[in-house]
């Protein structure tokens, strides 16, 4: 078949698909593959999760490689650790963003530095798929942006998917890669949908790679994860304010990219960082901090940080009021173009 | 004798029938600690193998004062002794087969180096040159655990994956008194009794957690009691008495081998020593104490045995003096080398392909170090101070 003929074949094969199904379909791509890949964690089974991106891997694959955990984080992740000590490659859930806290130690501890404890004898190929961010009315504990306590620790990697394909391209590598790898989900964008075709073969993106999601000459958004969306939707109405803006997906936050954001910022020599966690202490510093480093003297701005505010995570009633949205990303370009004015 | 002293038995108000599960009680432990060196039991017991567990608690005694004494000369940065649990160490690494798994936490440097790590290599950690001298891999040893209890987890997730891969492998955990009271000995038991992974949890009740005693550190009967909560059995053993320790342990290897699923096994013993050498037991305990377990010393306990058996003469109790003196000679004078360090190993093993970000990191230490270098060519011999006073 001609590539011409296959892209054909694949746009028509292609439908509305949701984040959700595609992480579901590396799961159960990956289970297929290797026999190494074991699914693991609270109600992942039966009920396939509480966001159904497990649903019918115990089915199709047996107990033993989706396997319903008692409820216990800690312990899910620990017994990973020893499982992955005996050669399998374990993909575990942890249910919602603040559930993950107890298994912190674990994951500090161990997962992240047995590679290093053990110069390299000891890998860990763990993939901790956690369920993160706001926006969906979840009551308090439910919501959490944790990113940064992870991005904070050595020896872990850690990626989030803004699309449909990349949710399937971003676990696909994770759970392919010889070290541990905090696969971050967006909850919102669980059911976001785009044309995608799940028979066709998937290009596996390589960890540690941002993109370039809209080009632009004005300034550039620098976002991850449920904020991509909204930062491409604050790009198209800064049109009519005569802005052109250009919007990077960081996907991975751990390696970061230097390489593509420097390259936008220098183009475009005004940035502002988008995400919806916390900025007192959040990736939104290290990242200001990385561009101004690299971008100085191109920059015709400060770099300014759009986060959520320095507050526990607020009821759901009240969300709306944390959550950066394209106003405030407005704002903040409005601020550029005064800083570069004065 | 505080550890010893016989604590209430637990007598649960039984539940409706068709919620038990099992009948709790041969899960039960026995009131009393098992024993079997002064006992008629120890007739039955195996002269080789007494023998093998003679000669290794002599070495195992020898070890510890030679680490110990490292720790004075500044060769070690600290050593957990485990002096008075060596009966414990021994055991633990006799049961084991060689495609078993040992998961040590800080305090059992000792059960590695006789489940046959190289002592040095088993001391790396301790010294400070790297957090794990060997290949957990080639050993089936894993890295010395110092959080506590989070090696118990790992232990039954190594278990249960060997167990889906078809292996009759058994994984052998062990944890102190105070490591019981952590969030993740339940997790790991509670996993383990679930999925019936063939998992040894071994429990050296040494009396204290650092300076806390047992009875601040737990309400349970006993910490063997435990296991009935999780649905295994649950055995309590003399500590000090390496027959008994290794009986037990024994039977809760094969039965884990055999499918039967975990065993929770608590050796009341005693730590002779301070926590570590950086900690003052007099202000938490008194000599007398201290000397009624000196009578209840393992090497002590099988001596006399084997003595009063006609099975150890002032020969063998030499051969094995010379034995442990010759290794303690070899660890003295490996360990007063200074260890072979690249300073570039900093980012050697932190992923599996170092990133960008480590890159550039590792590009400037390598230029500091060639800086210190040229320094040292212009002006110095190439030492520091601190290495010629030595």
């Amino acid at each position: 078949m001609s590539t011409v003929a296959a892209e054909r074949a694949t746009k028509k094969a292609a439908k509305p698909a949701t984040m959700a199904q595609a992480l579901g379909r590396a799961l159960r791509d990956s289970l297929a593959e290797d026999p190494a890949v074991h699914v693991l964690g609270e109600d992942v089974g039966a009920l396939g999760g509480v966001f159904r991106v497990t649903d019918g891997l115990t089915k199709e694959f047996g107990e033993d490689r989706c396997t319903d955990t008692p409820l216990a984080e800690a312990g899910i992740l620990g017994t990973a650790v020893g499982m992955a000590m005996y050669g399998l490659r374990p993909v575990v859930e942890m249910q919602f963003d603040a559930f993950a806290y107890p298994a912190f130690e674990q994951l500090i501890s161990h997962v992240a530095r047995m590679r290093n404890r053990t110069r390299g004898a000891m890998p860990m190929p763990i993939t901790v798929r956690v369920p993160y961010g706001g926006g969906i009315g979840g009551v308090e504990h439910h919501s959490d942006s944790s990113e940064a306590y992870y991005m904070a620790t050595p020896g872990l990697h850690v990626v989030t998917p803004a699309t449909v394909a990349d949710a399937y391209g971003l676990l696909r590598a994770s759970i392919a890669s010889d070290d541990p790898v905090v696969f971050l989900e967006p909850k919102r964008l669980y059911w976001s949908k785009a044309d995608w075709n799940p028979d066709a073969p998937q290009a596996v993106e390589p960890i540690g790679k941002a993109v370039v999601r809209r080009t632009g000459r004005s300034a550039t958004l620098l976002t991850y994860g449920p904020s991509v969306p909204v930062c491409m939707e604050a790009a198209e109405a800064a049109v009519a304010e005569g802005w052109d803006l250009e919007v990077v997906d960081l996907r991975s936050l751990v390696p970061f990219d230097d390489e593509t954001v420097a390259a936008s910022v220098r183009r475009t020599g005004r940035a502002v960082v988008v995400h919806e966690s916390g900025g007192f202490g959040g990736p939104g510093g290290e990242i200001a901090a990385r561009v101004t480093e690299r971008c100085f003297h191109h920059l015709e701005a400060p770099v300014l940080r759009v986060a959520g505010f320095d507050i526990p995570y607020p009821p759901p009633m009240l969300e709306r009021h944390h959550l950066p949205g394209v106003d405030r990303i407005l704002d903040a370009v409005a601020r550029l173009q005064w800083e570069a004015d004065n | 004798m505080t550890v010893m002293e016989q604590r209430g038995v637990y007598r649960p108000t039984p539940p409706p029938a068709w919620q038990l599960r099992t009948d709790p009680a041969p899960l039960l432990p026995d009131a009393e600690p098992y024993r079997v060196l002064g006992t008629e039991a120890a007739g039955k017991a195996d002269e080789e193998l007494l023998g093998r567990l003679y000669a290794q608690l002599v070495r195992g005694r020898r070890y510890n004062t030679q680490a110990t004494a490292l720790t004075k000369q500044g060769r070690l940065a600290v050593y957990p002794s485990s002096t008075g649990q060596e009966a414990c160490e021994v055991a633990a690494a006799l049961v084991l087969e060689e495609r078993d798994w040992l998961f040590p936490s800080y305090r059992d440097t000792l059960a590695a180096v006789a489940r046959g790590l190289d002592p040095v290599q088993a001391l790396t950690l301790l010294r400070g040159d790297w957090h794990t001298g060997y290949d957990p891999r080639e050993y089936r040893i894993a890295p010395l655990c110092t959080p506590l209890a989070t090696q118990l987890p790992h232990a039954v997730g190594l278990a249960h994956a060997a167990r889906l891969k078809g292996d009759d492998v058994v994984a052998l955990a062990m944890v102190g008194d105070g490591g019981t009271s952590e969030g993740d000995f339940h997790e790991a038991l509670n996993f383990a009794a679930v999925w019936q992974a063939p998992v040894v949890f071994l429990v050296q009740n040494n009396g204290f957690a650092i300076s806390v005693p047992l009875d601040k550190q737990t309400a349970a009967p006993s910490l063997a009691h435990k296991a009935v909560g999780y649905g295994m059995p649950g055995r309590l053993v003399d500590g000090n008495d390496a027959a008994a320790v290794h009986e037990v342990l024994s039977e809760a290897v094969s039965r884990a081998r055999e499918g039967g699923g975990p065993t929770l096994v608590e050796a009341v013993t005693y730590r002779m020593e301070a926590h570590t050498n950086a900690d003052d037991a007099t202000r938490y305990r008194g000599d007398a104490e201290v000397e009624a377990w000196r009578a209840h010393d393992p090497i002590v306990l099988l001596e006399r045995e084997l003595t009063e058996r006609g099975l150890l003469d002032e020969d063998r109790m030499r051969a094995a003096r010379d034995d442990a003196e010759a290794m303690a000679a070899d660890l003295r004078g490996r360990m007063n080398q200074d260890p072979d360090l690249d300073p570039m190993d900093l980012f050697r093993h932190v992923y599996a392909e170092q990133t960008t970000q480590l890159r550039e990191q590792a590009a400037q230490l390598r230029a500091e170090l060639e800086a210190s270098n040229e320094e040292h060519t212009d002006g110095t011999d190439g030492t520091d101070g601190e290495e010629n006073a030595r």
